[in-house]
């Protein structure tokens, strides 16, 4: 586990702080499997497998371009196999879009972090609605059947909008509980 | 722990996304190549959530009760106004199917029909959507000593629901009739002319490979066939409805977007089912 290391004077990391920060580092992953597991049970809401997954490409976005550390490639893929084993999709449909979507964040990551949230969001546009094709065309392509495109638009517009209201949470979640500087 | 010098380190992170997405593709041939590896996983992770789920489902059951009779409250004369008219013309149709149960078993007695045994069913909480973006289809939680098994034809109150095409321990998943993989092989009950009902992920499936010189009506009922051997004959399935741009559709009898039990029956049919059947794998051949 990587802690970020500030130039000063610590406090003794004690069993009690290890933990803590522990927990604050491993939040992002933690939470964002939660959210596909929780979003699994009937809760009866409109659109839930699309809204499931919409959430979680927020998820994996948003911490992959602010806090990457606490987002890496490897729990990208895990949450993906999760989140193929939950949707009964084909596996490896949805680990390789969050990969590529985790990619691109960290890509465009030291340009976009300083810009204002307006341009993230427009990057996330981007991100979103290749992963949405992307997986569309995938589970086409892997079961040898086209199917309606418009299940892919409507994951995309529905992640793009739902983003900004992501954003404000896990912004305060970056900030405050997921912040290991804090512990 | 032994410590790496940190060019190696850098190197080794820049790797390590490469080397996933290469692992993501491989993923994907192991899931195309080994389909009962994957709906192993899958069944294993179902197992597990399926408790969790079933105790879960009913205080939402509640909640949505409760929200249903505040609802029903509001339009409590309307509704009793066309229950009472409905009422009224149900009676007069259960004097009709009196009168001709009754012919019915005289006729079979003059016969010497010999009844089709009645099969045996087991009852099923519907305890999740198992279907994804790109599917149809529904979980349901079961005890550890099922009887259930692969095939079986679940059915609501109402009609066909679909086929159970994966099975776990404690969970079993069917596939609905709406997903995109389904084909039923179905019997236009008014002019007995043979079609396939071809799910495509909507709300109604589409009727397709109706016989030359026969149009399926709007309002006929639908009943599945005994062709291929993986239905029993005559299951209600649905009304067909023609949609704006013409083509022929079957509104589903069964509530498939609020189902909450289903009875699975073993008819003992195991004609169109490999042993690893899976989503895509129940298309019966295909009439002209």
């Amino acid at each position: 586990m990587k802690f970020r290391s500030i130039p000063g004077i610590h406090p003794r990391p004690s069993l009690w702080r290890r933990l803590d920060m522990a927990a604050r580092v491993s939040f992002p992953a933690t939470t964002t499997a939660l959210l596909l597991l929780v979003m699994s049970a009937p809760i009866g809401l409109p659109a839930q497998a699309e809204l499931q997954k919409a959430a979680a490409v927020c998820c994996v976005f948003f911490w992959s371009l602010f806090r990457p550390g606490s987002m890496p490639p490897l729990a990208v893929f895990l949450l993906g196999l999760l989140a193929d084993l939950l949707f009964y999709a084909p596996p490896g449909v949805t680990v390789l879009t969050w990969l590529l979507v985790h990619g691109l964040a960290l890509r465009w990551r030291r340009s976009l972090v300083r810009l204002g949230f307006v341009l993230v969001w427009f990057a996330f546009i981007t991100a979103a609605v290749g992963a949405a094709g992307l997986e569309w065309l995938m589970t086409s392509l892997l079961s040898f059947h086209l199917l309606p495109p418009h299940a892919a638009m409507f994951e995309a517009v529905l992640s793009v909008g739902l983003y900004p209201l992501v954003a404000v949470v896990l912004t305060r979640a970056h900030q405050g509980i997921a912040e290991p500087d804090l512990a | 722990m032994f410590r790496l010098s940190i060019p190696l380190r850098q190197a080794l992170s820049k790797l390590t996304l490469p080397v996933l997405i290469a692992a993501a593709f491989g993923l994907m041939l192991l899931g195309k190549a080994d389909t009962i590896l994957a709906e192993r996983a899958r069944m294993a992770l179902a197992d597990a959530l399926a408790p969790i789920y079933g105790v879960l489902a009913e205080p939402l059951a509640h909640a949505r009760t409760a929200v249903d009779n505040a609802r029903n409250m509001l339009t409590l004369y309307e509704d009793n106004t066309r229950l009472r008219a409905e009422n009224e013309q149900l009676r007069r149709w259960q004097a009709v199917a009196m009168a001709l149960d009754a012919e019915n078993a005289a006729l079979k007695a003059n016969l010497r029909w010999i009844p089709d045994p009645a099969p045996a069913y087991v009852t099923a909480h519907v305890v999740a959507d198992a279907g994804g973006i790109y599917a149809r289809a529904v979980l349901l939680s079961a005890g550890p000593n099922n009887a259930i098994s692969k095939g079986q034809i679940a059915l609501d109150d109402h009609g066909l629901v679909g086929r159970v095409t994966e099975l776990g321990a404690r969970s079993a998943r069917v596939l609905l009739i709406t997903d995109i993989n389904s084909r039923i092989p179905v019997i236009l009950e008014g002019s007995r002319a043979r079609a396939v009902l071809a799910g495509n992920n909507g709300p109604r499936p589409r009727l397709m490979f109706w016989p030359e010189g026969v149009t399926p009506a709007e309002g006929e009922r639908v009943v599945t066939s005994a062709e291929a051997s993986a239905f029993p004959a005559g299951l209600p399935v649905g009304i067909v409805h023609y949609t704006q741009g013409k083509v022929a559709e079957v509104e589903p009898l069964a509530r498939l977007d609020r189902l909450e039990m289903v009875r699975l029956f073993d008819y003992g049919l195991h004609g169109v089912l490999p042993p690893e059947a899976s989503a895509a794998k129940t298309t019966p051949p295909a009439r002209k």
